[in-house]
């Protein structure tokens, strides 16, 4: 009865969906206030029924209802109720459900913040985001509903594969949901504005917050992803260039682009066709991720079953919004090429699209290497891999210029800089910056750097000290008395910039100074890597609900004293669950210890893996202070008051507004 | 001028139209829909060193008389890592499995199967990647399961789930044994 309820929710939130965008769309082309007075409501609906239809497919997870297919093959009544609940989206099925349901969240989040926008603006927004649910909704009601019935109900459950049993995974795809869906809002903006034929200021100042929350989401969603994979995949490493990983990397770097590029769009009425265009690539590109996860074209270890039919349904989607976004986009983009304000080389412009010009650059190497292996195979080259030595080569390169121009950037005048005022902003820091090398320098010689350590440290270190220089400065003017602000923007984009610094730090150091051994040992043994003695005490069985295993005792000494005492474990989930290796991991600023268990080598003897990482932590610290940099820029003052439609302003009063000097 | 401006904006579509069309072909060429031409044939030739002796070689002799899986892997491989729970359940269940190991280096590859643990009752080194090419082997992980007369079965690319191995490759494997009797 429940399943039934669910589907039946699940095919009026279509319904719903559909007279979103019918009423959404026609209504804001016709001018009918009538209809488009229907559009929010239908929004909301939406989100009602699609709320319901998720609630009764937890509520048969919950219950363990074995007649459900979904439920039979993905749940299983010994699983603890937390993962119960988050089995959910556990399988392809399920995460479908969870997609949309966010969609729907987002909708009706755009339907009451937009309120204040102009209604036909508003009904477009909305219109093209009631199209993408029903082209979700039609994908999962043809190809993967998760309501079909098994007959005879099976007696027990299936089990979820033990390595995602993690309760950091549980959280983990929805806040990647949350920053690939919301990446639809900002292509929704864009397509509604292109349909319009106008794109202003105010349609910048209302779609960046709306990219920014989906930038946060995004962050977080990798951080927890890559740092899932270090402590439980049990081998170490926290990125692989795995496609997955990359197709979340893609959107994440050209949304990245679209929040600078927004910025001049907003301040100065420039980069519109453009800033249009990276909103839709944006949004396209977490398509594409969908399709590579689903589909089964590339081997990935996240993919879900391979089902060809699935990938062909996503394909064809994937294919006909982009299309018909890229379409409106051909249609449009010339009535916004001749307005937006000029400005010279040395400018805060020609930095920003620098910038843009190197993030699009990053992305594309990214693409290419992730689909290069298909390109070989479809055009019978043979078949290929692309390891993480092609990304190491192609993408950290282009990386370079771009923490050596962040650190420039934000510090010149738009419209036209003077390399004076410059000077005048950046001479302390560089001076620090001079001296940080040189520090560097003798130390990199000293303990014998490989080259690459010596770079991450040089543009790490730059990236720091200029991250809070505004900020520092604003504050030292007011301290002595000027009536300077300092509004959250600009703070946001230091704290963002600051943790760009701590990623680079991080993954300098743990990549290029990280050792690691692999090692047979017997209990009583003891093996010294990296200025630390790991000494093997003992290994013990060792059981959970529902796993049996082996758990050893390692106790670490560090010059001579005992600092610290970790259980690596190995563990068999029944029935046939697999196993897993549990690595233990000595945490801290400076250092990760690991210490992870492999295989029994007979005689006692085991197989064991050490590694000494170096500041791993700050690659995901730095990523959730950007995450965080992000959130301190969407709560600007601004973006509350911009509410209300403001014009754009002409070239030279907006150079002259104080408000342009001052924020990002 | 303006003409080109236009045509810029082209672009991004080309770009998209060419990028469906390779997907479409890609999904069309996949594995699974197409299976491999060798299934039901006999074993193509094999003769490779062994990694752990190299002096010595494993041949096509090891599939006689025996059901055996054979999985071409590499150390350096992560769809292998998340694939070899399934193999050492696998092997739990009693199948046979020879391992290739791929394009790989010496060292690592045995540092791999210290590591995690050896499946295999055979492990072939083909360092180059040239001898499975008559296999239609591209890349890794792929697997075949082979009769006892040395005929390939059944194959498939990527990393094993212990789905299919348990509704699919064991129940084979169990099959093959008693309907292909020993000669």
């Amino acid at each position: 009865m429940i399943a039934e309820i669910g589907l039946y929710a699940l095919v009026l939130a279509f319904l719903m969906a559909a007279a979103q965008t019918f009423f959404g769309l026609a209504g804001a082309g016709t001018q009918r206030l009538r209809w488009m007075a229907v559009t929010r409501p239908a929004a909301f609906g939406q989100l009602f029924f699609m709320a319901l239809s998720y609630g009764c497919l937890t509520e048969l997870f919950v219950t363990s209802n074995y007649s459900v297919r979904y439920v039979a093959k993905y749940s299983n009544a010994l699983m603890p109720l937390f993962y119960r609940v988050a089995g959910v989206w556990g399988a392809h099925e399920g995460s479908m459900m969870l997609w949309m349901l966010v969609l729907a969240v987002w909708t009706a989040l755009v339907a009451v913040f937009s309120r204040k926008l102009p209604v036909v603006f508003a009904n477009r927004v909305l219109g093209v985001l009631g199209a993408i649910a029903c082209g979700f909704f039609l994908f999962t009601l043809i190809t993967s509903n998760p309501f079909v019935r098994l007959l005879p109900p099976a007696l027990h459950g299936g089990t979820l594969n033990p390595i995602l049993e993690d309760p950091l995974l549980v959280i983990h795809p929805p806040m990647l949901y949350m920053g690939y869906v919301g990446l639809s809002v900002a292509f929704s903006f864009a397509v509604a504005a292109l349909i319009g034929g106008r794109m202003d200021a105010a349609w910048a100042r209302w779609t960046r917050p709306w990219t920014l929350a989906a930038w946060i989401f995004l962050t977080v969603g990798i951080v927890l992803g890559s740092f899932w994979s270090y402590y439980e995949l049990g081998w170490g490493g926290w990125w692989f260039w795995d496609p997955v990983e990359n197709a979340s990397f893609m959107p994440w770097l050209i949304a990245t682009a679209l929040i600078h590029s927004l910025a001049v769009t907003e301040k100065r009425g420039a980069f519109k066709s453009w800033t249009a265009l990276l909103a839709i690539a944006g949004f396209s590109l977490s398509l594409l991720g969908t399709f590579l996860v689903r589909s089964g074209v590339l081997i990935s270890i996240h993919a879900f079953a391979m089902d060809p039919r699935r990938g062909m349904f996503i394909l064809v989607l994937l294919g006909i919004m982009s299309a018909l976004a890229l379409a409106v986009y051909i249609w449009r983009a010339p009535l916004l090429w001749e307005t937006g304000g000029g400005f010279r080389f040395f400018s805060r412009e020609t930095f920003i699209l620098l910038n843009n010009i190197l993030l699009v650059a990053g992305a594309g190497a990214v693409f290419i290497g992730t689909i290069y292996p298909l390109f070989i195979e479809v055009f019978g080259l043979g078949r290929l891999s692309v390891g993480p030595p092609y990304f190491d080569h192609v993408f950290i390169p282009i990386m370079f210029p771009l923490f050596l121009l962040m650190g420039i950037g934000p510090y010149v005048s738009w419209k036209s800089g003077s390399l004076k005022a410059l000077r005048r902003r950046l001479w302390i820091p560089f001076l620090l910056w001079l001296l940080a090398s040189c520090v560097l320098l003798f130390v990199a010689l000293d303990s014998r750097w490989p080259l690459m350590t010596w770079l991450g440290a040089f543009f790490g270190s730059w990236v720091f000290l200029t991250a809070f220089t505004e900020p520092v400065r604003r504050l030292w003017l007011r301290f002595r008395g000027e009536p300077v602000r300092l509004p959250s923007g600009v703070l946001g984009m230091s704290l963002a910039h600051f943790g760009v610094g701590v990623v680079i730090l991080g993954i300098t150091m743990s990549t290029t100074l990280g050792v690691w051994r692999d090692m047979p040992m017997r209990a009583g043994q003891s093996y010294r890597m990296a200025g630390f003695r790991y000494r093997f005490d003992a290994i013990r069985p060792a059981h959970g609900r529902n796993w049996t295993g082996v758990r050893a005792t390692f106790s670490i000494f560090h010059q001579g004293r005992r600092f610290a005492v970790v259980h690596p474990e190995k563990r068999h989930f029944f029935p046939d669950g697999g196993t897993t290796t549990n690595a233990a991991i000595v945490g801290g600023p400076v250092h990760d210890l690991f210490v992870s268990l492999g295989n029994p080598l007979g005689k006692g003897k085991w197989s064991l893996r050490f590694r000494y990482e170096p500041m791993v932590i700050f690659v995901w610290l730095g990523g959730l202070l950007m995450a965080l940099g992000g959130l301190v820029a969407m709560l600007d003052r601004r973006y509350r008051i911009a509410l209300e439609v403001r014009p754009f302003l002409p070239i030279d009063e907006a150079s002259q507004s104080p408000d342009d000097e001052e924020a990002l | 001028m303006k003409r080109a401006r236009y045509a810029i904006l082209g672009i991004p579509f080309v770009i998209l139209a060419g990028l469906v069309v390779t997907f479409w072909a890609g999904l069309l060429h996949h594995p699974s829909i197409i299976p491999s031409p060798l299934i039901g044939k006999p074993a193509p030739a094999l003769i490779l060193p062994r990694l752990a002796h190299p002096d010595q070689q494993v041949t096509r002799a090891v599939f006689r008389n025996h059901v055996t899986l054979l999985n071409v892997w590499a150390s350096w491989c992560v769809s292998c890592q998340y694939e070899y729970p399934t193999l050492l359940w696998l092997q739990r269940h009693g199948v046979r499995i020879i391992g290739v190991d791929y394009k790989d280096r010496h060292k690592p590859a045995l540092d791999y199967l210290r590591q995690h643990g050896d499946p295999y009752v055979e492990v072939a080194y083909d360092r180059k990647g040239l001898a499975t090419i008559n296999w239609g082997v591209y890349g890794v992980p792929e697997t075949f399961v082979l009769g006892p007369r040395g005929r390939i079965r059944y194959k498939y690319v990527g990393p094993i789930p212990l789905s299919v191995a348990r509704r699919t490759i064991l129940p084979l494997v169990q099959h093959l044994r008693i309907s292909e009797p020993v000669s």
